[in-house]
């Protein structure tokens, strides 16, 4: 699960590493780069075989490239492009002259766990101060060689200006700042926005080209030399393992060379082991298939053999229905709801989920004596490393791990299971192995999304003011994937959308209940927001109906008066996704802004014509305010669309706004997925769902025909937006929904047969 | 084991494969061209979208002893002034996210647009249906489309 962050690391461990280098090793790549210019007091480039390194995240070569590195994983976010964009800025380089490189898994580049939103709010400062601190460098070069005051000198666009007019490029002052001491903090000035070139501006991503004309590089695309295709069969229940099987016929398809089983991690399984089973190793992708669908496999049952997750679920609802146990409490709810006029009640379904990124995991892998070597689409280089390394029994330094391009991943790619099973087949069979997962493979054994009961109650006094909330949230918790004792939600799963509740309630009961993991438990994309956002948004919908308030204006009331909330105060379970609620206040200003930013912008409240209608609702998650307004239009057959959305969101600068629109874009769709046709169901411990025709996702004709995406300006720290759009859009589309039809909707995927 | 001559993307190459093989595996484990996708192995998603003979077809669930001499365009191949401008509408509009699923989106963008050359929004919603992009990079799909539809301005 999610490590616990140290902003400081990274910049710690630059400081020590902070090498000055020369080498001769880029000569090849840097030939042919020569800039000529008839303007003599400009030098712009020196010698090409010089490699200045002031950190291990730039290099400038004497020609005048800049190499930066991208230490986190690309899985469609736009991370491998804004981190280095946030470089390059500080630094002043030219980002047409910038090359970015894809950092292995090493604790020395600091967090790589591209998971939990948190990338750009972790490095934004960090990435900022080593951009400052080589451009520092630079001028104080510049400033030598000229003899002046390096007061004088200005990094401007890769190059360095004396006030005088004259300059010197980047290239050139590569090989006169090696020597140069690495300043010290103090001494950086970080530029102002108004100078930004490239921060809160539109740059595409870097890998834009290769990605159109197909030549961008995913987990199976790596060229690994002689390389044989490996698949598996796996338990359909997760954990236990084989009881016989008979590779026989297996091993007589041409082209199939072994067939072998690898051992099974039992129930939990953790997050990070192989499941075990039965492996084809062949000269082709289509032998390696064709081997594995003729296997015979008696399977093993275990703890989970008889887990029916749709009576799971309805066991669930009954306990959700019972008072549970207090996470967070205020004032009396039982008796302000014996003094309520009125009462809004509601029980809510999420069935589990797959994540399904359209790249199905695999991995490639070489072990040969006591190394290993893997390139792979994983989402945390380092614990893909740490996981390798325990399950060969091998050092760390005796694994490398190479990042991929994820074709997409929305958590899927944080758990190294799968490049742990391409070490151990690559060890098991002397070969150098690609392995694919099978889409089947990849539905019926996901570490899956929570399946959820909850039950809300809502008390209205007669003064037509909210004075009572009840919440009640049961679903089995991630860390039961790996532990059996953990039954109950965790405390950050109860603050993604339970506990962390804004509104200015008087009473207030938010309470949980057993439900034990009973098959993988994975985190998929917003997580605990999901459901909860889903449950929240809906209700608030009923209780402005029930109060007569416009929805827009009911949520605004709710919230009351602007203020920062010392959930601390209120809950010994908050947890503020890892960072301080000082440093990252729950601001209800930013809050209510987001959502009148909404409301005026869509249109709230304008008339809509019969089967049409609009909904509301706002979500802070990850540390990101958003509110979303949604159109549909519901046909007589029932048939959904949605012709427009809306989002406003606050997070902080707009580090890299095209990127925030696009995840907003996207999480309007991924969202739909979720509303409308994602299900997974598990009888008998087995997933029954194996590709896209039973677990069905948003194509085309279901998704937004349009998302327009107001981002507020601000100043404060930035924070993410991979997670932030999905959770409001669920509810503000129910809610829409019932202004269409007059339909409430509690489960998931929502029905309107 | 057979042998077949086939032309991919105006070239003639020759492979052994089992005739059962489909033609994504061909091109991807034979030909090293791996700009075609894996998705879902059963025409569900469109990932591995090439065309035969200007056709979309999906070669997951394409056995290579089907193809005989019709011709096979991949991603990698744009020699044809259609492709490019799809390529440069996907590039201006920027619409990939993780970019796993736009070989598959381009190719079906192009045989729509050499059959139609001014989709609808419903001639679009029928032509690309079949291709899921899991980010969700619809919304600028569509509007790279009809980009390209107006030879590249809008």
């Amino acid at each position: 699960m999610k490590e616990q962050q140290d902003k400081s690391t990274v910049f710690k461990v630059n400081r020590r590493d902070f090498l000055k280098t020369g080498t001769l090793g880029m000569t090849g790549l840097m030939l042919g780069v020569q800039f000529s210019c008839s303007d003599k007091s400009k030098l712009l480039t020196g010698n090409p075989d010089v490699v200045f390194t002031p950190n291990i995240f730039i290099s400038i070569s004497g020609s005048g490239d800049v190499t930066l590195i991208a230490h986190r994983s690309e899985m469609g976010t736009g991370i491998r492009t804004s981190l280095p964009l946030i470089l390059a800025d500080e630094l002043e380089a030219d980002w047409k002259r910038v090359k970015i490189e894809q950092a292995v898994g090493d604790s020395k580049y600091g967090d790589q766990n591209t998971d939990g939103s948190y990338s750009v709010r972790m490095f934004y400062e960090p990435m900022r101060r080593m951009g400052a601190t080589v451009r520092l460098m630079l001028e104080q070069a510049a400033a030598r060689e000229w003899g002046v005051d390096v007061s004088e000198c200005k990094a401007k666009n890769h190059e360095v200006v004396h006030t005088s007019g004259k300059a010197f490029g980047f290239g050139y002052l590569a090989e006169k700042a090696v020597d140069l001491p690495v300043p010290e903090e103090g001494s950086l000035t970080l530029k102002t926005p108004e100078d930004f070139n490239y921060i809160t501006k539109k740059t595409s991503i870097y890998d834009l080209q290769d990605i159109a004309t197909g030549s961008a590089v995913f987990g199976m695309d790596y060229d690994l030399p002689g390389a044989k295709v490996a698949v598996m069969s796996r338990n359909p229940e997760a954990g236990p393992g084989i009881r016989s099987f008979d590779g026989e016929v297996a091993l007589q398809v041409p082209g199939v060379l072994q067939v072998f089983t690898l051992d099974n991690p039992g129930f939990p399984t953790t997050h990070d082991k192989a499941l075990g089973g039965v492996v084809v190793v062949a000269d082709s992708t289509w032998a390696a298939l064709q081997g594995k669908k003729a296997l015979r496999i008696q399977w093993e049952s275990g703890i989970n053999a008889d887990y029916d997750s749709e009576s799971f679920q309805q066991d669930m609802l009954s306990r959700a229905r019972k008072p549970g146990k207090v996470r967070r409490e205020q004032g009396n709810v039982t008796e302000a709801m014996s003094r309520a006029v009125k009462t809004v009640e509601g029980e809510y379904l999420v069935p589990h989920l797959a994540h399904a990124p359209m790249e199905t995991p695999c991995a490639q892998a070489l072990v040969t004596d006591n190394v290993c070597e893997v390139w792979a689409p994983v989402q945390d280089p380092q614990w893909t490393r740490r996981a390798v390394a325990a399950a060969l029994g091998f050092d760390e330094d005796s694994v490398k791990v190479n990042v991929t391009l994820l074709g997409g991943a929305f958590g899927r790619k944080s758990k190294p299971d799968f490049a742990v099973e391409a070490a151990l087949i690559s060890r098991q069979s002397g070969f150098p192995v690609k392995l694919l997962w099978t889409r089947e493979d990849d539905i019926q054994h996901d570490f899956l999304h929570f399946l959820s009961a909850q039950y809300l109650k809502v008390g209205i006094d007669e003064n037509n003011r909210v004075n009572a909330w009840l919440h009640r949230t049961v679903f089995p918790p991630i860390g039961g994937t790996s532990n059996l004792s953990e039954k109950e939600p965790s405390g950050f799963e109860v603050s993604m959308g339970h506990v962390d509740n804004p509104f200015d309630i008087p009473n207030m009961s938010c309470e949980t209940q057993e439900a034990p993991a009973k098959v993988r438990i994975g985190w998929l994309r917003s997580v605990a927001n999901i459901h909860h956002g889903f449950a929240v948004g809906c209700t608030l919908d009923e209780v402005a109906e029930a109060r007569g308030v416009d929805p827009a204006q009911n949520l605004i009331e709710l919230l009351g008066a602007d203020r920062k909330i010392d959930f601390g105060a209120l809950t010994a379970d908050f947890w503020n996704y890892n960072e301080k609620i000082e440093e990252f206040p729950w601001d209800t200003a930013r809050f209510r802004n987001v959502i009148e930013v909404v409301r005026d912008k869509s249109g709230w409240g304008k008339s809509m014509p019969k089967g049409s209608g609009m909904g509301i609702a706002a979500h802070r998650s990850f540390l990101t305010y958003v509110a979303c307004v949604v159109e549909v239009t519901v046909d007589d057959k029932g048939q959904i669309r949605i012709p427009m959305v809306h989002y406003a969101v606050d997070c902080g600068v707009p580090v890299n706004p095209e990127r925030i629109k696009s995840q907003f874009e996207g999480g309007a769709a991924f969202a739909a997925s979720l509303a409308l046709k994602s299900r997974i169901s598990v009888k008998g411990g087995k997933v029954e769902q194996d590709n896209f025709d039973g677990y069905q996702v948003a194509r085309i004709t279901d998704a937004p025909y349009d998302t327009l995406v107001h981002i507020v300006e601000s100043s404060e720290k930035p924070t993410g937006v991979g997670e932030p759009p999905v959770p409001p859009f669920i509810p503000a589309l129910c809610n829409a929904i019932y202004a269409a039809t007059g339909k409430r909707i509690r489960q998931l995927p929502i029905s309107l047969g | 084991m057979a042998t077949y001559q086939l032309i991919v993307n105006n070239q003639a190459v020759e492979v052994d494969a089992q005739p059962d093989t489909p033609l994504l595996w061909v091109l991807r484990d034979n030909l090293q061209m791996t700009g075609t996708k894996y998705g879902c192995g059963k025409a569900l998603c469109g990932a591995c979208t090439v065309h035969l003979d200007g056709s979309p077809v999906r070669s997951c669930s394409t056995p290579i002893s089907t193809v005989g001499d019709k011709k096979i365009t991949t991603i990698e191949g744009y020699s044809e002034p259609v492709v490019h401008r799809v390529q440069e509408a996907w590039i201006a509009e920027d619409v990939p996210q993780c970019g796993y699923c736009q070989s598959g989106q381009i190719m079906s963008a192009i045989a729509l647009l050499e059959q139609n050359p001014s989709p609808t929004d419903d001639d679009i919603d029928q032509a690309m249906a079949g291709n899921i992009c899991r980010c969700g990079t619809y919304v600028r799909i569509r509007r790279a489309i009809k980009r390209a539809a107006k030879g590249g301005n809008q």
